[in-house]
């Protein structure tokens, strides 16, 4: 798809700042990427790349080893079903299977209209409270079939937009670098890394 | 969605995290029963607004920082927490105070990781600790930096967990601008750093040696030993502590109310409060901070104030003591105490504080095979017995469940275990870097000693023996490892 763009590079920079070395940086950056266009792009790995003065090869490398980063289109939503073991005990494979048939899609698959993507995933630490899903990395508890129907249509609906933002965008919080950042890492890290 | 509160058939639920509304309150104290015990890390988990800089200041919050930074020395603090003899709380169990005193001396700048990527199947605190009491975190991650003479402090937290890091990236801009980190700290001379980072969606990332590469930008694999421990050659190579979470947000209480205090609650043998989450099936599944070392798993599963019993009046067939890695415990272990030597010598491990009950009616094999099949699925690819080992284990158990399993799979799931944990002893020896791929054998090696009926019956009749639920386990079969391969 597309570069970042240059409010996105901006944050990209002061994400930077904020490490001792630039390539510590790059798994905030792509998840910037994902939440600019839904998925990691060529594109933005390249744009990556150049910023942090590495490989296009050396982005792709990382970014392949994580579950998270999707380098085509899915759903506005994930629905990220557990089914580990706590949530297993309680039902969770009969939950996918009842989700599977409501958005008639398999897990792992997305929806015609490009709303949702259904996954099976493992522990999401929310072990008491099974079986336990989330939309987007955010979580529903104790998910019954009729709690997972007016879920889905509740989002089909664009009731809970407020609740869970567009697939991509994590934390809607962003850490900043304030006046009184100290520096002392970077500062004594390139104190080492020039010798 | 369902209504929190009440669960569908009416039980009204309680512990500390039922729901995603405001959790309830919990009493411990039941004389006879249940220990009482102060909470020392859940304190605010009931307060609306205990997440907030103004929530957590009005309830004592930053008083361990400011005592620690103009009253003592880094040694004293080093001192108190050493004295607490308080054991991490990610796993391992090793000592803080010790870890910390690893480091070389006049090696710098070095740093501390918090290792926030809580993963291991049945764990459910430090999210809880992130959400809840984000300022508590970074109050003890501020005062671990100043007593190890940290440069700066990374918070590495889970991908998945979007709400944790909203709450820890506000709860850092808030506490730079209350000086509580950063520059000059509280007026003093002491400056740091700390910032938020966070995964992809990598289990393996919790070992630390992986977390530290994963914070440089690489794939998240575990690097080769020796070094041993990453306080010698750890992030950049520079010394580097790496904590969990739990322990770190159990800083500010140690130094407010001094290590020997910290010691004397719980068994000298296992120090302090601890938090456990208990799932599965028990009736009111939750997470509880329990008095470390005395409480007993039969109080955690049957006590009213905890779990309250198994569900629907039913017994235990197993359960597991401390994580998805640890070998499984059965009736005969419920009266023991959740104390480290104690659990450690009888095969197991307390692990990162995850008790998941299985009733009997577990199908042991399914039990078995979905453990197994998130160890195939986090293997890094790394280490051939461990990449292929739990491949094949995945594949062979899965191949039962569907009743096409034979004759020999039992023999050829026992040969790939010993070839990836040699003698199938606990602790485990291990054919690869790290303790993923033994973690794989645990569940095998427990089922299989225990259950074997359980495993021959699917062999010869398709199916699990009868008075087994069995999962409605479809068509969505894994297929090979490595989603990081």
């Amino acid at each position: 798809m597309s570069r970042l763009t240059d409010a996105n590079v901006a944050i990209a920079k002061e994400i930077v700042g904020r490490y001792p070395r630039p390539k510590s940086a790059l798994i905030p950056i792509l998840h910037l990427a994902q939440e600019q266009d839904g998925h990691v792009s060529n594109d933005a790995m390249i744009h990556i790349a150049e910023l942090l003065g590495v490989t296009p090869a050396e982005v792709y490398g990382t970014a392949t080893f994580y579950e998270m980063f999707k380098f085509e289109p899915v759903g506005r939503y994930c629905i990220n079903v557990c089914t580990n073991i706590s949530c297993q005990l309680v039902g969770a494979w009969e939950l996918l299977e009842h989700a599977e048939h409501r958005l008639g899609v398999k897990a792992g698959g997305t929806t015609d209209d490009g709303t949702f993507t259904l996954e099976d995933v493992e522990c999401i630490a929310a072990c008491t409270e099974a079986p336990a899903l989330q939309v987007n990395y955010r979580f529903r508890y104790r998910v019954t079939n009729d709690d997972f129907d007016r879920l889905v249509d509740d989002l089909a609906a664009g009731k809970l937009g407020d609740e869970f933002p567009p697939h991509g965008t994590l934390a809607r919080v962003r850490q900043r670098t304030p006046q009184n950042w100290a520096d002392t890492g970077r500062t004594a890290q390139a104190e080492v890394d020039a010798r | 969605m369902s209504d929190h509160d009440e669960t569908t058939d009416g039980r009204t639920t309680d512990g500390l995290t039922n729901g995603d509304g405001p959790p309830t309150p919990t009493s411990y104290h039941v004389p006879g029963l249940v220990p009482s015990g102060p909470k020392l890390v859940t304190a605010r988990f009931d307060d609306a607004d205990g997440y907030t800089y103004d929530g957590y200041v009005r309830t004592g919050g930053y008083t361990a920082l400011r005592r620690a930074l103009t009253e003592m020395t880094p040694e004293q603090v080093h001192l108190e927490v050493k004295t607490s003899e308080m054991q991490g709380r990610g796993g391992a169990g090793f000592p803080a105070g010790v870890k910390w005193g690893f480091l070389p001396p006049d090696v710098f700048p070095r740093y501390i990781v918090v290792n926030g990527d809580e993963s291991e199947p049945g764990t459910y605190k430090d999210r809880l600790l992130m959400e809840l009491d984000p300022h508590q975190l970074i109050e003890g991650t501020v005062i671990a930096a100043y007593a190890v003479g940290a440069a700066q402090a990374f918070l590495y937290v889970r991908g998945e967990m979007a709400l944790a890091q909203e709450r820890i990236a506000q709860a850092l801009n808030d506490a730079y601008a209350n000086n509580m980190v950063g520059r000059n700290i509280l007026g003093t001379d002491f400056s740091v750093d700390v910032t938020l980072t966070w995964g992809a969606g990598a289990y393996i990332v919790g070992e630390e040696t992986a977390l530290i590469e994963s914070l440089e930008g690489e794939r998240g694999m575990p690097r080769l030993k020796p070094p041993y421990f990453p306080a010698a050659k750890g992030l950049y190579m520079q010394p580097t502590i790496v904590n969990n979470v739990e322990t770190l947000s159990n800083i500010p209480w140690i130094i407010n109310e001094g290590g020997q205090s910290f010691h004397d609650i719980g068994a000298p043998s296992s120090t302090g409060m601890r938090m456990f989450a208990v799932s599965g099936h028990v009736e009111r599944p939750g997470v509880f901070e329990v008095p470390n070392g005395i409480t007993t798993f039969r109080m955690l599963f049957e006590a009213p104030e905890y779990c309250g019993g198994v569900r629907d009046g039913r017994s235990v067939k197993a359960f597991i003591p401390g994580g998805a890695s640890a070998m499984w415990f059965f009736p005969e272990h419920l009266d023991m105490a959740l104390d480290k030597p104690t659990v450690d010598q009888a095969g197991s491990m307390l692990g990162s504080g995850a008790v998941v009950v299985m009733d009997d009616t577990t199908d042991m094999v399914a039990a078995c095979w979905r453990i197994v099949r998130f160890f195939a699925r986090e293997s890094c690819g790394k280490c051939t017995p461990c990449r292929e080992g739990t491949t094949w284990l995945e594949q062979i158990l899965k191949r039962m469940l569907d009743g096409h399993g034979r004759a020999d799979d039992l023999a050829t799931l026992m040969e790939v275990c010993e070839s990836i944990s040699p003698g199938i002893a606990w602790p485990p020896r291990q054919t690869t870097i790290c303790p993923l791929g033994p973690s794989a054998v645990s569940p095998i090696a427990s089922a299989v000693r225990r259950f074997r009926h359980e495993f021959e019956h699917y062999v010869e009749h398709g199916r699990p023996v009868d008075g087994i639920h069995r999962h409605a386990i479809h068509g969505t079969s894994f297929e090979g490892a490595g989603a990081h391969v």
